[in-house]
């Protein structure tokens, strides 16, 4: 715990922690906290019949989803779980793609002007301030439904996240090998190489890999507004009332994601 | 990883890419090219959206806030949707976590606390959602519900890894004086983690708060729902009024989180919040 010695208390009696500015700012966040609660809570619709019935509708949804009906994984599931994995993998290397330049422009060592920075910055703030089901819902406004919408909208939220963290790694390089670099007359392409990459590379990597695995969860649901993937499978079964196959669709979401969290971590531990 | 210096002279590069990463990068194109092939995506396809996205955005523009008093229904009740997971979520998440963290626990105690975590952070809060609007019906309470379990997931994981990496000699100064137990916890190992939480904490609410605006798609209560029926009646441009509320709250939710995060760890007071320019770290770096 960080503090910065407090003045002394006006009458030295006794050692406090905090100043009483300090401690006044406290309590505002802990009244602006618990007001909020409470007015939440005063004002928050919740209908009573349905409360009441909530444990019978648990046992009829449990006793719907028993038994699974795995027979249905090589027709209906299959081919869509292999479709989200593509989307998440195709959307988070677009994204390199597309925030690698933004990131670039947003860091201010390498592009000195604050105009081109904070462009790159509202970009990239636009793109993380949209989720990727409301991305997912543009793209199939545009492109009609299907995987394609679901690779874009996963790529376009990720822009923001990897941008940004990209652009924070590139302002945090030490500035040595690249004013050598530039002193012994590189041009701006071999300071990039050269200079920077070697410094930001396992930052990129492990930023990729991180982004990869939220993008496989994420990806999942893109089906649910027509974006492709086992969200589409989910969304159909849901529509018919089949809980036994969404009870199979729920557990092949849950595999693919442990898998993919597994995987990721045994990748960043070889890799970095 | 090539810091080698080349063999013969003839090599054209300095620092030449190692084979291993010449090979996972071949492999990553032939799955890129094979990947692109099963999602049916051409030039002609894309070419049609891009003519779509024109008139598109031309329907979106100017936003339509004619419906002002749904959209600030949605809004509110996002936003109450938001408050009281994050809330709940934290006070659950908190025994979770302690029970998940091996080097207090013991395993019986620390694994089916370690599982439910991963269970969950495993599904998106859109699908939980579904689940709760099954479970308790249409609007809010399976939305909070719902955001709930995500809370779990993610400060429940976040708190176990930050306990497991505190420091053992304070627990054991404190163990050393005869302490029971809640006390080791309380003046050895809270402490030791306060800031770390604050941070956690204030990351959840930010993103419960973009998540309420969503799990209205699947009918659990918020904004979201208001958002995917404009869509499915083509009303672009209420969507981008909506869309443009959506990230107004979310920036909202962002300075608000800054603000607690700066009283809270870095000891800001009032005042100094809201003087312009202020350093966000004006402490002492080597005060750890």
């Amino acid at each position: 715990m960080a503090s910065a010695a407090p003045p002394l208390p006006a009458d030295a009696r006794g050692w406090q922690r905090f100043t009483p500015a300090q401690r006044i700012g406290r309590f505002a966040i802990y009244l602006l906290l618990v007001a909020g609660i409470v007015a939440s809570l005063r004002t928050i619709e919740v209908i009573p019949e349905f409360l009441a019935d909530a444990p019978e509708q648990v046992v009829d949804l449990l006793t719907r989803m028993w038994p699974i009906a795995w027979n249905y994984y090589p027709r209906g599931v299959h081919a869509a779980l292999l479709e989200t994995i593509h989307i998440a993998s195709l959307g988070t290397l677009l994204a390199l793609l597309l925030a690698t330049p933004v990131g670039i422009l947003a860091a201010h060592r390498l592009v000195p002007l604050w105009p081109v920075n904070w462009l790159a910055r509202l970009i990239l703030v636009a793109s993380r301030s949209v989720n990727s089901l409301v991305w997912a819902l543009i793209f199939v406004g545009i492109f009609g439904p299907g995987p394609l919408a679901g690779t874009l909208a996963i790529a376009f939220r990720s822009i923001g996240f990897v941008g940004k963290l990209v652009g924070e790694a590139l302002d945090e390089t030490h500035a040595g090998p690249i004013e050598a670099l530039r002193a012994a007359g590189a041009p701006w392409v071999s300071v990039l190489g050269f200079g920077y990459w070697p410094q930001v590379r396992p930052a990129f990597w492990s930023i990729a890999l991180f982004r990869f695995d939220i993008n496989v969860r994420e990806s999942a649901v893109l089906g649910l507004v027509g974006a492709g993937g086992i969200g589409m499978a989910l969304d159909a079964a849901l529509n018919l009332f089949q809980w036994d196959r969404v009870a199979l669709i729920l557990v092949a979401m849950f595999v693919v994601v442990v898998a993919a969290e597994v995987g990721v971590t045994q990748v960043r531990k070889r890799l970095l | 990883m090539s810091h080698k210096a080349p063999v013969t002279p003839a090599t054209p590069y300095t620092f030449p890419t190692s084979r291993a990463a010449q090979i996972t990068f071949a492999l990553l194109a032939v799955y890129v090219a094979y990947a692109l092939t099963q999602l049916d995506v051409s030039l002609e396809r894309v070419q049609q959206g891009l003519a779509h996205s024109s008139r598109f955005l031309g329907r979106m523009i100017p936003p339509n806030f004619a419906r002002a008093e749904l959209l600030w229904k949605g809004l509110a009740e996002s936003l109450q949707i938001a408050v009281l997971a994050s809330a709940l979520g934290i006070v659950l998440a908190l025994p979770f976590g302690l029970l998940g963290a091996r080097n207090l626990m013991p395993p019986w105690v620390s694994w089916p606390a370690r599982l439910i975590v991963v269970l969950a952070r495993s599904f998106h809060p859109v699908v939980v959602a579904i689940l709760f609007v099954k479970a308790v019906g249409f609007g809010a309470l399976a939305g909070i519900l719902a955001l709930t379990v995500a809370s779990i997931g993610f400060i429940g994981k976040l708190f176990t890894e930050a306990i497991e990496e505190v420091s053992i000699k304070q627990v054991e100064a404190v163990r050393a004086t005869g302490a029971p137990f809640m006390s080791v916890l309380a003046f050895g190992v809270l402490p030791q983690v306060f800031s770390r939480f604050i941070g956690f904490a204030t990351y959840q609410l930010d993103s419960n708060l973009r998540n309420s605006t969503m799990v209205g798609i699947v009918g659990a209560g918020g904004i979201g729902g208001t958002l995917f029926a404009a869509f499915q009646r083509f009303d672009y441009d209420f969507v981008s009024a909506i869309l443009l509320s959506i990230i107004a709250l979310i920036m909202a939710g962002e300075v608000l989180a800054t603000a607690v995060r700066r009283v809270f760890i870095d000891n800001a007071t009032l005042r100094q919040l809201f003087r312009r320019g202020s350093p966000s770290h004006d402490r002492p770096l080597d005060d750890d």
